[in-house]
């Protein structure tokens, strides 16, 4: 299982990388989350897989690292407030430089 | 005392630009400091002319082994002294100079600074003290040189001096490390005592090299004696003071002043007196073919000083007496020359010495006074130069090497005197004689002020008074001068006894009678070159033209020229490049260290793989692939990055993280619609514009992150754990009160976090209303292309508004279970105030704007405030009972129906956290919907 969410860990990582590399604002922010994901599940994996073993006293015998959960929860809120900034700043700047390209201005294109 | 020599210019130094509108007053105060400081050292001098050495010692960074030590003995009166008094009659010189100019008051400040930066060189104990005003003078020179800055001749001329001198303090500062590694401390009384030490030394090469090298570039020789002929741009009363008189002396003081280490050595005497006569020639010959006034004196300054450098380099102590005998000399009638010229240059507006002619019938009184001056640099008998040149002669020809050396030299010295005596023929003759002016500017002449020829009074007056009784200098300061500097191991006296002063003896001349002849001789040669000037100049002006400054400015725009391109590769602006740069970087970084790795797969025992489990992986990678092969069709890739958070919710879920998951879900649907909304004013496709190189690259990149991240998670993923949570999971229940330890964790134990969390998203929901607040619709780009469901649905569907509206009740009762059972059971603050969140952004996609705007609360901003505060207060609440910031209290309490229930403070912090995060989410929302109505952005929604 681990090798499989490794493989995961992987793609997710890479997929988001390539985005982030792109030449437009609103595939950079695409691959934002995808990265975003990718360090979630990963900060998350620190705390090595358990199943039927949540963190609540209790419910089962053995408990999965409650820790890195709170972190990643963390994590997960203030990616969406990121997010949100990230997108709006996107779409502010298209609106003023009239072009999405993420240096803000591409000579050989036509103003949108 | 030392110390307020040294301090007098730089306390008197705002002095005059606060009186810059007075110029009497401002050069009053100027020429004080200077006066005082003479007339301070001159109530010295007694002592220190027996001998004795004044002291003055301050610690100021033991460590590095610099102190602020003065030392006053003979040489650094005699030296300070001349600073000083030109000083005084250059400021009086300025005044009339400038006659009243604003830029005055800029000058005095800029000289005084200069002054007390020449003091601290002369007056230096310590090595690396010197070293401070070594480079001050340097740089207080470039401001000087670039007084014009306006004029491009100035800036370039001050540039090259600063990159020339600058250098050469550089090497000092190497060489002056190098000794105190040597002899183990900075101070110059232990230095002058390690001769032996320091020659023994291996690194002595080093030494010599470096110091000459500082030296040399100070003052102007060989081979860097490029830069005083174009720090003539400079004003008049600089060149007078700073490049005849007082800076370029510093190297020479150097030299005499680390005379007792470096002599008796060969290497010293090759060098020293090479360069030196090199330069004395170079200078002279070179002189005369300067058309320039300045660019004369430039010259023959350089062959000046180079003489005093080949008297120094000859090692013997009557070398080293003629030597500051005619460095005195040099500055008493160099002075008023480079006066002389400022005169001419203001009265007839040009210096060029072919134009300036006849100006004896205009100025008779200055053709008097500075017959005078010139006459001593050419060596008349009855001046001082007169005895320069001839203890010069004398001292070459008593040079303690034989063979052809010994002939070479006096040779080589003739020929220089014979130079000098052609062009202080020419700079006389053309400039008084030769003559009717040619095309002067100034027609005609301007008359200059009276009072302008008093200090050329007094230089003419002292280069008299010294041809005729040469003795009180020479076996006064001269000899006591002298003394200091050639402090060997057994002349070295302590303050106490009574010194050994070695006075020159002027019978010396007499014993060579033939000194007459050579000097016959000199006079005949220079008045042959000057007669055969024609013939000359035209030779000279058939040579290549070699101009220095040219040659430097392209070196220099060719080097800023390589460091912008250097700097334009790196940074250009681009954010991609940034990117790039940031992503490549990252991945050295991180993938270093996991090279050493030796194993990959740790101890754990792998979990055993399920069907369902591993199957939602697959789809989930094959999800995130899609993502990226599919980003140019925008909406569809938003849909699968959509797909592939809320399969992450399910791997949260499945891996025992309830909490998790539930944020996750609610916070996905959030971010989804948000991009979705921004999307609509984008382009619905991204264009294929990447290059194949690009698009690969981008792909080796992508992959390797890819697969350091899967490798350093599997690593970390089969490794066995040592986790600090066992106190949460031990303390939750007792310390916190509630049994899920996820909930504790975060409004509890890390309450802090917490709060700095919902901080965060109140900033970025204030960030976002910022932003959209002045958003333009009109400039929405692609309406038209947006409609792919034109005609095909109802903008707010039936359905969708009808269950909208039951719905939001039931939600928010959800809403409110969840957050009250979130101590205890998967749920809290978070997780129920994104379910309102959602609940009520229902509203406003179901019906529209307006009509939620009419029938629901839109203070958001109040709201995220008020949640702040809460939570804040919450906090604060507990200092009043004396706990720490942020302790929790948990209590049981009875209610009737109800039964047995538990409250905890920490249920008011996520109470704040609720609060903030629902009104964070719809400020955010509302106003990015805003945007879409169609009758124009409205009031800010919040």
């Amino acid at each position: 299982m681990e090798v499989l969410v490794a493989i995961l860990l992987g793609v997710l990582t890479a997929s988001g990388v390539f985005l982030i590399l792109r030449a437009r604002t609103f595939s950079v922010v695409l691959g934002l989350t995808l990265l975003s994901h990718a360090v979630n599940l990963f900060l998350f994996s620190m705390g090595r897989l358990h199943t039927n073993a949540p963190a609540v006293i209790g419910e089962a015998a053995q408990h999965a690292d409650p820790l890195p959960q709170a972190l990643v929860l963390t994590a997960i809120v203030i990616g969406f407030a990121m997010t949100a900034f990230v997108v709006v700043l996107a779409l502010r700047s298209v609106l003023e430089l009239k072009n999405d390209h993420v240096d803000g201005v591409n000579k050989n294109e036509e103003p949108i | 005392m030392l110390l307020l020599i040294l301090l007098l210019p730089l306390m008197f130094l705002p002095g005059p630009l606060l009186l810059r509108h007075a110029p009497r007053w401002a050069v009053g105060l100027a020429s004080l400091p200077p006066l005082i400081a003479f007339i301070l050292l001159l109530q010295m001098l007694p002592t220190v002319m027996q001998g004795q050495v004044l002291l003055y010692q301050l610690d100021w960074i033991p460590e590095i082994g610099l102190a602020v030590a003065l030392r006053l003995d003979a040489l650094s009166a005699l030296f300070a002294l001349l600073i000083t008094g030109i000083g005084v009659t250059v400021m009086y010189y300025a005044h009339h100079y400038f006659a009243g100019k604003p830029e005055a008051a800029r000058f005095y400040t800029l000289i005084l600074a200069f002054m007390a930066a020449m003091l601290g060189i002369v007056l230096a104990e310590n090595l690396i003290f010197m070293l401070i005003f070594w480079e001050l003078t340097s740089l207080i020179s470039f401001l000087l040189i670039g007084f014009y800055g306006n004029k491009q001749i100035s800036r370039r001329g001050a540039r090259l001096s600063l990159f020339i001198t600058g250098g050469g303090g550089l090497a000092l500062l190497g060489g002056i490390i190098l000794i105190g590694q040597v002899v183990g401390s900075y101070q110059l009384t232990d230095i002058l005592q390690a001769r032996e030490l320091i020659q023994a030394d291996s690194r002595f090469p080093w030494i010599l090299g470096l110091i000459l090298l500082g030296a040399f570039t100070k003052s102007a020789q060989f081979p860097f004696h490029l830069w005083l002929p174009h720090a003539m741009s400079a004003p008049t009363p600089v060149s007078a003071y700073l490049h005849s008189a007082t800076m370029v002396k510093a190297g020479i003081f150097l030299l005499i002043r680390l005379f007792p280490i470096f002599s008796g050595h060969e290497a010293w005497f090759y060098w020293v007196a090479g360069i030196g006569v090199v330069t004395l020639l170079v200078g002279s010959f070179v002189a005369i073919f300067m058309h320039d006034m300045k660019g004369l004196l430039a010259y023959s300054t350089i062959s000046h000083l180079g003489l005093i450098t080949l008297l120094i380099g000859f090692g013997t102590h009557g070398a080293l007496t003629v030597a500051l005998f005619h460095l005195v000399n040099h500055a008493l009638f160099k002075a008023p020359l480079f006066m002389m010229a400022g005169v001419v240059d203001k009265a007839a507006g040009t210096r060029d010495l072919r134009q300036v002619n006849g100006m004896a019938k205009h100025f008779p009184m200055l053709m008097i006074l500075s017959f005078i001056p010139t006459a001593a640099m050419a060596g008349l008998p009855y001046l001082n130069g007169y005895f320069s040149k001839k203890l010069f002669i004398v001292e070459s020809l008593n040079g303690a090497h034989t063979g052809m050396i010994a002939t070479l030299i006096p040779i080589l010295a003739i020929l220089g005197a014979a130079f000098s005596v052609g062009y202080a023929l020419r700079l006389f003759h053309n400039t008084f004689f030769n003559g009717q002016p040619v095309d002067l500017p100034n027609w005609p002449p301007k008359q200059p002020s009276h009072w302008t020829y008093v200090p050329l009074f007094f230089f003419a007056a002292a280069c008299i008074v010294l041809g005729l009784w040469p003795e009180l200098m020479l076996h006064g300061l001269i000899a006591a001068a002298a003394n200091a500097a050639n402090v060997s191991a057994d002349l070295l006296i302590p303050a106490t006894r009574a010194p050994h002063v070695v006075s020159y003896d002027l019978s010396v001349i007499q014993d060579h009678p033939w000194l007459s002849l050579i000097s016959a001789v000199t006079f005949l040669g220079g008045l042959a070159m000057y007669s055969a000037r024609k013939t000359l100049f035209a030779w000279h002006a058939k040579l290549p033209n070699l101009n220095a400054k040219d040659h430097f400015e392209k070196l220099m725009q060719k080097l800023i020229g390589w460091a912008q391109d250097a700097v334009h590769m790196v940074e250009n602006g681009s954010l991609q490049r940034y990117v790039l740069y940031l992503l490549v970087a990252a991945l050295i970084f991180t993938g270093w260290p996991l090279l050493g790795l030796e194993v990959w797969q740790g101890d754990l025992e792998l979990m055993p793989v399920d069907a369902m489990t591993a199957g939602g992986i697959v789809l989930l990678a094959a999800m995130a692939l899609a993502v990226s092969v599919l980003h140019h069709q925008r909406i569809t890739a938003l849909l699968f990055t959509g797909a592939t958070g809320l399969f992450i919710t399910i791997g949260f879920a499945r891996f025992s993280a309830p909490d998790l998951a539930l944020t996750q879900f609610s916070v996905e649907v959030m971010a989804i619609l948000i991009m979705m909304l921004a999307l609509s004013f984008l382009p619905q496709t991204s264009p294929h514009e990447s290059s194949r190189f690009r698009w690969t690259r981008d792909v080796i990149i992508a992959s390797i992150a890819g697969l350091g991240v899967a490798l350093l998670s599997f690593a970390v993923m089969t490794r066995p754990q040592h986790s600090i949570s066992g106190y949460f999971l031990a303390n939750s229940v007792p310390g916190g009160g509630g049994t899920n330890v996820v909930n504790v964790i975060l409004v509890d134990f890390r309450g802090f976090d917490t709060l700095g969390e919902i901080t965060v998203l109140a900033i970025a929901g204030l960030a976002v209303f910022a932003l959209t607040r002045n958003l333009r619709l009109k400039d929405r780009p692609n309406h038209q292309q947006n409609d792919y469901w034109n005609g095909f649905a109802e903008s707010h569907p039936l359905f969708l508004r009808v269950l909208a509206r039951p719905i939001l009740p039931m939600a928010l009762l959800v809403s409110a279970y969840i957050f009250l059972r979130g101590h205890n059971l998967p749920g809290g603050g978070f997780i129920a105030g994104l379910i309102t969140a959602a609940a009520l952004s229902l509203q406003y996609v179901a019906c529209g704007i307006r009509w939620a705007h009419v029938r629901m609360l839109t203070q958001f901003r109040p709201l995220i405030g008020a949640g702040l505060l809460i939570a804040g207060t919450t906090g604060v609440g507990s200092l009043v009972f004396g706990k720490p910031f942020l302790t929790s209290w948990f209590g049981h309490f009875e209610l009737p129906l109800i039964g047995e229930f538990e409250l905890a403070t920490a249920l008011l912090f996520d109470l704040g956290v609720y609060v903030t995060v629902v009104g964070a989410t719809l400020l955010i929302l509302a106003n990015m919907g805003r945007l879409m109505t169609i009758h124009g952005p409205g009031k800010e929604i919040g």
